[in-house]
């Protein structure tokens, strides 16, 4: 979401504090409630906005495809898609597919998270570890992401664990950087103003460090579940029975582009969906520890 | 504001005023190469309970002195003793108030405050000790507001109450008034007066505003390079007893006269 979608977010609890400690004539319980059937009211109406361009978008590829303009084997109409995906739940595969690929995004972002977190607050807060490590990282980090399938594949073979490896070495980097960056900017009066106090080591981390940088540990754990779901169609492009990038892989072998198409579109709804879920968490956040 | 400093319930762990002796106090900043003097020779005493206010120009070491005491820096030569006892690190005895608030954000008021507290209170003692400074300088309602809900003079308010909850010994302000605006300022050193009558700890208040120095202070410490030709690095130029009991009326010829001589000692002349 946009930085101005997050000011706004955050400006509202303020406004209410003030109405209710000033005692304000708008204070009372029915002006809040207004307030808050005013919000959800917009809320529900940015919703409906962003759905126009998708609904745009489903409209042109319906007279496109109606009409003629494309050949079936070029671009299925919607009909045709829908009616793969209605295929494939009854044969019981689409759920296989999703639920398996769900399965190993999630460990996978879960673990790279972690180590990322612990990677990032190690070489964030200590100079030794900084000088020592960043460097390395760095060089690793320049790696992409398909050069590491070989040497997974013949270390790990090929099984769930190289594919969620993979994605881990995804998601770490994302949250790794912008943790280390966090700590190394978190605001150096508040530090020494709490090191004055007489906090230090871990009490000075809880009370200061951690909570300067979780706003921006939130934007890195979204930009992370981005690239797990990235490095998980690389993971099952290569190597895999099951999953949404096997699908895609099986159905260009097949010639199905309705069943390519039905899988870019739950890669992005499936993708939008999760990374929305973070961003509720996100703006919880911001509004907590900003 | 007054009404609650009643001496009683949490005030009977309050230490003492402590005294403060800068003992040939030296400091320089930068690679050795291109080192830059920015103290030398400090030597002040500063009785308990006394106001000692800081003047000097800009970059003159003001700051750094502040920061000696409070063990946030560690001088070249010379040491801090606080009631006797050098300062050698962060020193519980010291509480610091910034020229900016420096809340936390994340915080409320009233947990910002209670990060002042020494480590040994208790739970409870610690919650009514935070309150009772919240009330004294007049956010008692705004407890639970977080840091950006309030104005800076509240904020600044809250960060002289979260030094106040140390039971500081010594009192360190770095400014602390510089930032606001003028009805702000005067409100607030009236309040920094009112603190100190009910609880006499001792002060030391780094200001570029002689006026302030003037209305808050028992004494001067004009820092300077002396003549203008000695050595690099500031030293006391002045220490100066300014005259009359608190509160002074700001248009005695006493004062002015004083405000004259410390304003040109500053190179600010014919004012």
């Amino acid at each position: 979401m946009s930085a101005d979608y997050l000011t706004g977010g955050s400006a509202v609890p303020i406004t209410r504090d003030g109405f209710s400690a000033a005692g304000s004539p708008l204070g009372g319980p029915e002006a809040q409630n207004d307030a808050g059937r005013g919000r959800a009211v917009r809320r529900t109406g940015v919703i409906l906005l962003g759905l126009i361009v998708p609904a745009l978008i489903l409209l042109a590829w319906h007279l496109s495809t109606a009409s003629g303009f494309f050949r079936p084997s070029q671009l299925p109409s919607p009909a045709s898609v829908l009616a793969a995906a209605v295929d494939l739940i009854e044969r019981g595969q689409l759920a296989t597919h999703i639920l398996i690929s769900t399965q190993r995004v999630v460990l996978g972002f879960v673990i790279g998270s972690l180590l990322g977190v612990v990677a990032g607050a190690l070489l964030g807060l200590s100079r030794l570890a900084d000088v020592l490590l960043t460097p390395t990282v760095g060089a690793l980090r320049a790696v992409p992401s398909l050069a590491w399938v070989p040497l997974l594949v013949l270390w790990i073979g090929i099984n769930e664990d190289s594919k969620v490896t993979l994605i881990s070495i995804g998601a770490f980097f994302p949250v790794f950087t912008t943790l280390y960056l966090g700590l190394r900017h978190v605001d150096r009066n508040l530090v020494e103003a709490a090191r004055a106090f007489g906090l230090n080591g871990i009490r000075l981390l809880t009370t200061v460090q951690l909570p300067a940088v979780v706003p921006a540990l939130f934007s890195g754990l979204r930009l992370a579940l981005a690239q797990s779901w990235l490095f998980l169609v690389a993971a099952e492009l290569i190597a895999s029975s099951m999953g949404l990038g096997f699908l895609l892989t099986d159905s260009q072998q097949t010639g199905r582009v309705d069943r390519i198409i039905l899988a870019i579109i739950l890669l992005a709804v499936i993708g939008k969906t999760t990374d929305a879920l973070l961003g509720v968490a996100e703006r919880w956040a911001v509004r907590r520890w900003a | 504001m007054t009404a609650v400093l009643a001496p009683g319930s949490t005030q009977s762990h309050r230490k003492q005023a402590l005294g403060v002796r800068f003992a040939g106090l030296g400091r320089s900043f930068g690679p050795s190469a291109n080192r830059r003097t920015v103290l030398r020779d400090v030597t002040v005493d500063v009785e308990p309970g006394e106001i000692l206010a800081i003047l000097g120009t800009s970059g003159c070491g003001k700051s750094t002195l502040l920061r000696a005491a409070a063990g946030l820096d560690i001088p070249d030569s010379g040491q801090v003793l606080i009631d006797g006892t050098p300062v050698t690190g962060i020193d519980e005895r010291c509480a610091v108030a910034f020229q900016e608030p420096r809340l936390l954000p994340w915080h409320t008021l009233q947990a910002n405050v209670a990060i002042g507290l020494p480590k040994s209170s208790s739970a409870s003692a610690g919650k009514a000790k935070v309150l009772e400074l919240l009330k004294l300088v007049g956010l008692d309602t705004f407890a639970k507001h977080r840091p950006r809900e309030v104005s800076g003079g509240m904020a600044q308010r809250t960060s002289l109450a979260r030094a106040l909850a140390r039971n500081p010994g010594v009192l360190l302000l770095d400014e602390p008034f510089g930032a606001l605006d003028a009805l702000t300022r005067i409100r607030m050193q009236d309040l920094l007066l009112d603190i100190h009558r009910a609880q006499p700890t001792t002060v030391l208040l780094v200001t570029h505003d002689v006026d302030e120095a003037l209305q808050l202070a028992d004494r001067v410490l004009v820092l300077g390079r002396g003549d203008g030709n000695g050595p690099e690095g500031s030293t006391v130029a002045e220490l100066v007893t300014v005259p009359g009991d608190r509160p002074r009326d700001r248009n005695s010829a006493d004062l002015g006269a004083l405000r004259s001589t410390l304003l040109s000692m500053l190179g600010v002349t014919g004012h």
